[in-house]
């Protein structure tokens, strides 16, 4: 934890949340400085996802403290959710509509004003490259368009943090490499701070300028890639800065259990609505 | 440790709406996605018209020859077409509580959660949004029973009445339906639920025939449900039925408040 608890993007102190018996994020103190893209990595399960949730208001903290630029998620939400822009793991688009109107409707519930909303919707699609397809249904979009279109949403508000859970999960490498292009492109535009969740140590590597490593539901070291991994030796990988400090793989593909079932079922359910 | 609050740079803030503002905001937001969709998919306007127009061309014609139903001096056909009315807008309600569902499973719901919308603005935009349909379905009931010979009134301050109740009643029904996703958490028990209570909730009313033919104990039923009362002022607005008016307004304005209050409150399970 730093001295600069108030300024902050996020400050989480002691923060604990159970669902039943089961600890899904135990004890967490975590410190995301403004303007830095700050990844927090571990296998499914580790309470990655519960962290980002009760961050962007969802649930409200059981034990802790959370804050982002200072405002309080417990009691004063509204504030805290004007600020965020928040992509989920999974693909969530309207398909019934068109992408514009997809960015439309966010835009309005952020309460974008009206003479500017055109060209705020317009602008933002023209970032993530989606301005010839915008008059097409959402439901006609590849898997990659409609992960651009979702970063769209969530720019349109202007967030000074945008909160991006699990970006490239279920995307082929072109698409994955075009989502890591937009994101740190709109980091250089826009001067936002960044946080996301991933299990790919390639993607924190390219974007991040610090990682913290979760596992099953506690923080196991954090700081910049370069530093953990020279602290381990020259050749050294996430992975192995992983490894390390768990005595356990990051690898989705070696993990079993209830984090890699609810993968299979996500994927399967992307499968399904994208046809 | 400080806990001053850190403003973020002024040009990321926006205008902020509050209370009744913020609550006409979203409703008018998710009532226009409504009508996009609408827009871009018009099917489903016209196969729920098929159901209606069943009813009033089949069981509307037969039963004003037999005379089986006292209704007075009101044809009975005319006595059917309010009914209709509020059958139809009951029966699009009371299974939007899907929506709900798809929009959970489908991701959306979440990030609905997480935009500055107070569940219970969330709810109201969604409840009207439904009433938005309805609206569409009612008024091609209402050309058909013109077709029919039905005779409605042409005043259109009461026929602005008639989609006021009509969004009203869809309000309170859609909520119900959301109320019960809230607690079945899965589209094929909604399905069962939604099956099971549509019919009860329709005969347990005075759509198809007056409250005073039917038995106590019915008679009972059909004063604690809302369609009765939205019934009431259907017929009083279209074919000048005597009825409470203020006591319509209000069982219906109670409903919904209600509806959207206990959805609201249920809303945060289906987000989990």
């Amino acid at each position: 934890m730093t001295g600069q608890f108030g300024v902050a993007a996020v400050a989480i102190a002691g923060l604990s949340h159970r669902f039943g018996e089961h600890v899904a994020v135990d004890d967490l103190d975590l410190t995301v400085e403004r303007g830095e893209c700050f990844g927090l990595l571990g296998p499914n399960g580790a309470g990655k996802t519960t962290t980002l949730r009760v961050l962007n208001t969802q649930y409200p903290p059981q034990t802790g403290a959370v804050r982002v630029f200072g405002l309080d998620v417990r009691t004063q939400a509204m504030a805290v959710r004007r600020l965020l822009g928040y992509v989920p793991q999974q693909l969530s688009i309207e398909g019934a509509l068109t992408g514009r109107e997809n960015v439309a409707w966010f835009a309005r519930l952020f309460d974008v004003p009206r003479r500017e909303r055109a060209a705020r919707v317009a602008e933002v699609l023209a970032s993530v490259d989606l301005t010839d397809a915008a008059d097409r249904m959402a439901s006609t979009y590849s898997g990659g368009m409609v992960r651009r279109l979702e970063l769209a949403q969530a720019l349109v508000n202007r967030p000074a943090l945008l909160v991006l859970d699990e970006p490239t999960v279920g995307l082929d490498p072109v698409a994955r490499d075009a989502v890591w292009e937009r994101v740190a492109d709109m980091r250089r535009r826009y001067q936002m701070t960044v946080l996301l969740t991933t299990h790919y140590m390639q993607e924190a590597d390219a974007l991040c300028d610090r990682v913290a490593l979760m596992h099953q539901g506690r923080l196991r070291v954090s700081g910049p890639p370069a530093e953990l991994k020279a602290a381990l030796g020259p050749d050294a990988t996430l992975e192995d800065v992983f490894r390390h400090h768990t005595g356990e793989s990051l690898l989705p593909a070696e993990k079993a259990g209830k984090g890699a079932l609810r993968d299979v079922r996500s994927t399967r359910r992307t499968a399904r609505r994208l046809g | 440790m400080s806990v001053a609050p850190a403003a973020p740079p002024g040009v990321w803030v926006e205008a902020r709406p509050r209370g009744v503002r913020l609550l006409l905001s979203r409703i008018a937001t998710f009532c226009l996605v409504e009508l996009q969709k609408l827009r871009h998919d018009r099917s489903e306007l016209v196969t729920r018209t098929i159901q209606p127009v069943l009813w009033l061309v089949i069981f509307g014609e037969t039963f004003n020859r037999i005379r089986a139903i006292p209704t007075g001096s009101v044809p009975y056909m005319d006595y059917l077409a309010p009914g209709i009315i509020a059958q139809s807008a009951l029966f699009m309600a009371i299974f939007y509580g899907i929506q709900i569902i798809w929009e959970r499973d489908a991701g959306i719901l979440t990030k609905l959660l997480v935009t500055p919308t107070p569940r219970t603005a969330l709810v109201a935009g969604k409840a009207f949004a439904a009433g938005l349909r309805t609206i569409a379905q009612a008024i091609v009931v209402v050309v058909v029973a013109l077709l029919l010979g039905v005779h409605l009134t042409w005043n259109p301050l009461k026929l602005l009445g008639v989609l006021v109740i009509v969004v009203m009643g869809a309000a309170f029904f859609s909520c119900l339906s959301v109320t019960i996703a809230g607690l079945v958490l899965r589209r094929e028990r909604l399905m069962g639920i939604g099956q099971a209570i549509t019919m009860p909730l329709f005969f347990a009313s005075n759509a198809l025939y007056p409250v005073d033919l039917m038995p106590g104990w019915l008679r009972a039923l059909s004063h604690a449900n809302p369609l009765t009362y939205e019934v009431a002022a259907l017929r009083g607005l279209l074919i000048g039925q005597p009825t409470t008016y203020w006591l319509d307004f209000t069982a219906l304005g109670v409903a919904a408040v209600a509806g959207i209050g206990m959805a609201a409150a249920l809303l945060g399970r289906l987000a989990r």
